[in-house]
C-alpha cells in the first residue's frame, strides 16, 4: 500500500492554519444564518401576506439552487455588476449566510408555531409588547424544540464550507489540495483534513447536546 | 366598570355570540355558567380582546376596546386573566414568571417586583415555591401561580375562564379558596366556571348562557331556587 503521511509533516502547519480560517468564516456564516433565519421565520408568521410570500420567496430561491452556484454568482457577480472587489471571506459569509438563514427560518417558523397557542394569549393577557413576548416568551420555548434540528444544520454548514476552495479560499479543503499537489500525493493530506473537519462536526454535536441539557433543567 | 352593548361573534358562519348586552359594575363578581359550547369563554376573550368582536361594543372603564385607536396594551393590564390551563411560561422559574411583566410592561425594578411577587406567592400559599420551574408543581399549584402573575400587574378586574376545569378532583378546593378570598377583598371578576357550588356563594350575579346568548341574568339566590326560564331550569336539573 502506498501511503506516507511523513511526507506531510512539513505542511501540518499549513494546514492546521486551516481550521481558523475555516472555522472563522463557518461561525460568523452561522450567526448571520442564525438571526437573519430567525427574523425570516417571524415574517413567515406575520399577518402582512405580501411579506408572507416575499420570505417564502427567499427560502425558496436559496433552497432551489446550488450552494455553489450561489456563492460564485456572489464571488463573479458582485464585482462585475456593482464593480466592487468582494473578497473571498466577504463572499462566503454572505452566501453560507444567506442560504443557511433559508433553512433556519423554516426550522425556527415550525418552532414557533409548535409553541403552545396559550403561551401568546397569556403573554397578550399580561399587556406584553409583542415584539418582548417573541424574544422573551415564545423564542426561548421553540429553540428548546429546534435545537437537534438547528445543530443538523450548523454541522451541514460546516461540512459544505468546503465548497469556498473553488473561489480560492484558502480554507482545509483548499489547503488539502495546495498540499496534494505541491507532493504529487493527494490522498494523505485529504485524510488528515476529513479527519480534522469529522473531530469538528464532533466539538460542535457535543456543544449541541450540552446546550440542550442546559435548556432542559426547566422541566 | 365592563359594559357590553350589542356584541356579536362568529367564526367564519358559525354564530357564537349574538346580541350579547351586560354590565359588570365595580367590585362585583360575576359568575357565567351555561353549557359547553354556549359561548361563555368566547364571551370572557372578548373582554380583553384575545378574541376580536365582529360586531359591537365593548368598555373597560369608558374606554372602547372595538375602536383601533384603543391602546389594547394599556387596556389589558388593567385586567387580569387567568386560563383553564395554566399557561405559566414553563422556561421560567416561579418567581420570574410573576416578575417579567411588572418589569417590563410597568417598568418596575427587579426589586420592587420581587418584593410584590413574593408578597402574593405568600397569599396564595407558594412562598416555597418561588425558585422551582412550573413543571415540578401540581396542577392546583400551577393554578395559583397564575392567579398570581396575573395579581403580580395589579389588575383592576379578574377574568376567569373556567379556572379548576383542566384540576384533578382534590385540588379544586385550594384553587378556589384564593379565588374567594379574592372576591371578598372586593375585586371585580368574572368567572366561567362550571362548580355551581361555587358559583352560587361567592358570586353576587349569576349570568346564564346557552347558543351565544345570555339567557338569563340573576342573583344567585334567586337563579339556583327559582331560575325564570326553562332552558335554565333544564340545565340546572342536569347538574345539580
Amino acid at each position: 500500500m502506498n501511503l506516507d503521511f511523513s511526507q506531510v509533516v512539513p505542511y501540518i502547519p499549513f494546514i492546521l492554519e486551516g481550521i481558523w480560517v475555516t472555522l472563522g468564516f463557518v461561525i460568523v456564516a452561522i450567526i448571520i444564518g442564525f438571526f437573519i433565519g430567525a427574523l425570516v421565520a417571524l415574517v413567515k408568521i406575520s399577518h402582512v401576506k405580501f411579506l408572507r410570500q416575499l420570505a417564502d420567496l427567499y427560502t425558496s430561491i436559496f433552497r432551489g439552487t446550488p450552494l455553489i452556484l450561489q456563492l460564485m454568482i456572489v464571488y463573479y457577480g458582485i464585482p462585475q455588476l456593482l464593480e466592487y472587489d468582494i473578497s473571498p471571506f466577504l463572499a462566503a459569509i454572505l452566501t453560507f449566510g444567506l442560504n443557511s438563514s433559508a433553512y433556519v427560518s423554516e426550522i425556527v417558523r415550525a418552532g414557533i408555531q409548535a409553541v403552545d397557542k396559550g403561551q401568546l394569549e397569556a403573554a397578550q393577557a399580561l399587556g406584553i409588547p409583542y415584539r418582548q413576548t417573541m424574544v422573551k416568551i415564545i423564542l426561548p420555548q421553540a429553540m428548546k424544540n429546534i435545537l437537534p434540528a438547528l445543530m443538523n444544520e450548523f454541522i451541514t454548514l460546516t461540512k459544505e464550507s468546503a465548497i469556498v476552495s473553488v473561489i480560492n479560499y484558502l480554507d482545509l479543503m483548499r489547503r488539502a489540495r495546495v498540499v496534494g499537489a505541491d507532493l504529487y500525493s493527494p490522498l494523505e493530506p485529504l485524510i488528515i483534513v476529513g479527519v480534522i473537519y469529522y473531530m469538528m462536526v464532533m466539538v460542535l454535536t457535543m456543544l449541541g447536546k450540552l446546550l440542550e441539557r442546559r435548556l432542559r433543567k426547566s422541566d | 366598570m365592563i359594559k357590553v352593548e350589542n356584541l356579536y361573534k362568529s367564526f367564519d358562519d358559525l354564530a357564537v355570540l349574538q346580541n350579547i348586552d351586560t354590565t359588570i359594575n365595580h367590585g362585583e363578581v360575576v359568575a357565567v355558567i351555561g353549557p359547553s359550547g354556549s359561548g361563555k369563554s368566547t364571551l370572557l376573550r372578548c373582554m380583553n380582546l384575545l378574541e376580536t368582536p365582529t360586531e359591537g361594543h365593548i368598555w373597560i372603564d369608558g374606554e372602547d376596546l372595538t375602536i383601533p385607536s384603543t391602546n389594547i396594551l394599556k387596556v389589558r393590564q388593567k385586567i387580569g386573566m387567568v386560563f383553564q390551563h395554566f399557561h405559566l411560561f414553563p422556561h421560567m422559574k416561579v418567581i420570574d414568571n410573576l416578575t417579567y411583566a411588572p418589569m417590563t410592561v410597568k417598568g418596575l425594578s427587579k426589586n420592587e417586583a420581587e418584593v410584590s411577587a413574593d408578597k402574593l406567592l405568600a397569599q396564595v400559599g407558594l412562598s416555597d415555591k418561588k425558585d422551582a420551574y412550573p413543571n415540578s408543581l401540581s396542577g392546583g399549584q400551577k393554578q395559583r401561580v397564575a392567579i398570581a402573575r396575573a395579581l403580580a400587574m395589579e389588575p383592576e378586574l379578574m377574568l376567569f375562564d373556567e379556572p379548576t376545569s383542566a384540576l384533578d378532583p382534590e385540588m379544586v378546593k385550594e384553587v378556589l379558596d384564593v379565588i374567594k378570598s379574592l372576591a371578598d377583598s372586593g375585586m371585580t371578576m368574572v368567572v366561567v366556571t362550571h362548580e355551581m357550588g361555587f358559583a352560587k356563594e361567592v358570586a353576587d350575579r349569576i349570568i346564564f348562557m346557552d347558543y351565544g346568548q345570555i339567557v338569563e341574568e340573576s342573583k344567585p339566590e334567586d337563579f339556583f331556587s327559582s331560575a325564570k326560564t326553562d332552558r335554565a331550569r333544564g340545565f340546572l336539573d342536569k347538574v345539580l
